[in-house]
């Protein structure tokens, strides 16, 4: 099947786009959940709203789940290969300085993925009418399942993994893509802590926020 | 100093193989690695039995023959070398030093620890070469060449080919090895005439080939011996993209 994906680098560079519009869209998420602050739910069912229903955003939506699908389907035919390239492992494990959370990429996004699912049972599966909800107020539902401690502990467990995952991608994105220079590549890597520590931050402080309260 | 050894024995590419422990004496720290398994390999014959088989050449880290995993890094835990280069003087008296052939798809074991490589011969054969007429060399200031680029071409010209990074690469890629010859001839103007094909024909052999993907984890550069900078990956893409395009 790999095949008509065509090359190594075809494949990754089709993971490294996708997975670059999914770090574009991180901080627009980020930005309307911090509506969930106020203690007016208007501001945030308004943005929910409009996120759900003006065309443009529609289509936006359509493209978002497509770059997941890819994302995860890609970033999986490319694992499977990397394994099968290695039949025999070696008795002891690799020591080699290296990327440490690059080795981890396939189990980190899986537990992402699995985050995922279970926020998209909360919401978006409500919002298409497959599970029970109210899709008007989802602010109110965003505030009771915070109130819940098991539901907090999984949110911050997924996005502490997801800034496993974020400090990888950066960079790497751009290696792939072959953007490579001897004074900015620094600066790229630099910037792609920043943005794997601050993303994270911000989901973290929300529902501590609301839980506390 | 006396170590122990465990050490990958395998008969030849059917045998399923397995680690066997020696134990050798009055080791000195000033000899190289080889140097200590020549030694062994001395003991074994003298008893009769059937010597190590492993690679070399050269002995002094430029023909990229020699190569061994140990205790969990190629060409051992020294930065910069290969498996001849190594020091015995790295190692602390009493230490247990686990010897592995290279471990990948494309480098299938012929016996103990000893690869067959040709699939870098291969890629190679697909794109690691310019045509040139043959005749006396020319002069070399005819073409000019500007420093900055000269030296990255040779900076990725001194490979070796010995293997390294697909032995520690976690997914088994010849990322860094196709790219250096790619930066290389990519960066001069006699790599110019073939550039396109090059790297198309390169690409596509890797993948047939059975090496795993690139995922930018950095093993390669770590480990080379002639520490190969990743940037020459990002080059390698760069090429890609150009003569897709193109």
């Amino acid at each position: 099947m790999s095949r008509y994906l065509g090359s190594s680098i075809t494949k990754k560079l089709v993971m490294a786009l996708a997975g670059l519009f999914l770090i574009l869209f991180l901080p627009i998420h980020l930005g309307i959940n911090f509506m969930l602050l106020k203690s007016d739910p208007e501001p945030f069912n308004k943005a929910a709203y409009f996120m759900a229903n003006f065309w443009v955003i529609k289509i936006f939506e359509v493209v978002l789940l497509a770059t997941f699908v890819i994302h995860i389907i890609w970033g999986i035919i490319l694992q499977i290969q990397n394994w099968l390239a290695r039949p025999i492992r070696y008795k002891v494990p690799n020591y080699s300085q290296t990327s440490f959370f690059s080795k981890f990429m396939i189990w980190t996004g899986l537990i992402i993925f699995i985050f995922l699912i279970i926020h998209f049972m909360n919401f978006y599966f409500i919002k298409l009418g497959l599970v029970k909800g109210d899709p008007e107020n989802f602010y109110s539902v965003a505030h009771q399942l915070f109130k819940i401690p098991a539901y907090l502990a999984i949110y911050l467990i997924s996005f502490t993994i997801l800034g496993f995952h974020l400090s990888h991608s950066f960079w790497s994105a751009f290696q792939t893509l072959g953007w490579d220079h001897p004074k900015y590549t620094p600066l790229i890597k630099i910037l792609g802590l920043i943005y794997a520590i601050f993303i994270p931050l911000g989901f973290f402080i929300i529902p501590i926020i609301i839980y506390l309260k | 100093m006396n170590i122990t050894l465990n050490i990958w024995r395998q008969i030849d590419s059917q045998d399923k193989g397995k680690f066997v422990e020696y134990k050798l004496d009055n080791v000195s720290s000033e000899m190289t690695f080889l140097e200590m398994l020549d030694s062994l390999n001395d003991k074994l014959i003298r008893e009769g039995k059937d010597p190590i088989a492993y690679d070399s050449d050269c002995r002094e880290g430029i023909c990229g023959m020699c190569g061994l995993y140990i205790n969990g890094r190629p060409n051992g835990p020294q930065k910069g070398v290969t498996t001849c280069q190594l020091s015995m003087s790295v190692f602390k008296d009493g230490e247990k030093i686990i010897v592995e052939p290279w471990r990948s798809k494309a480098f299938p074991v012929i016996k103990d620890l000893i690869v067959d490589r040709t699939a870098f011969d291969k890629l190679i054969q697909a794109g690691g070469f310019i045509s040139v007429n043959t005749g006396a060399a020319p002069e070399a200031n005819a073409i000019p060449i500007k420093k900055e680029k000269a030296e990255r071409a040779f900076d990725a010209g001194i490979c070796i080919g010995c293997g390294t990074c697909v032995a520690t690469c976690k997914n088994a890629s010849a990322m860094l090895f196709v790219s250096a010859k790619v930066s290389q001839f990519a960066l001069l103007p006699q790599g110019q005439v073939e550039a396109k094909e090059r790297v198309q024909k390169m690409i596509k052999a890797m993948d047939e080939l059975g090496f795993g993907n690139c995922t930018n984890t950095g093993a390669c550069e770590a480990e080379c011996p002639k520490e190969i900078s990743l940037s020459n990956i990002a080059h390698l893409n760069r090429e890609f993209y150009k003569a897709k395009v193109k």
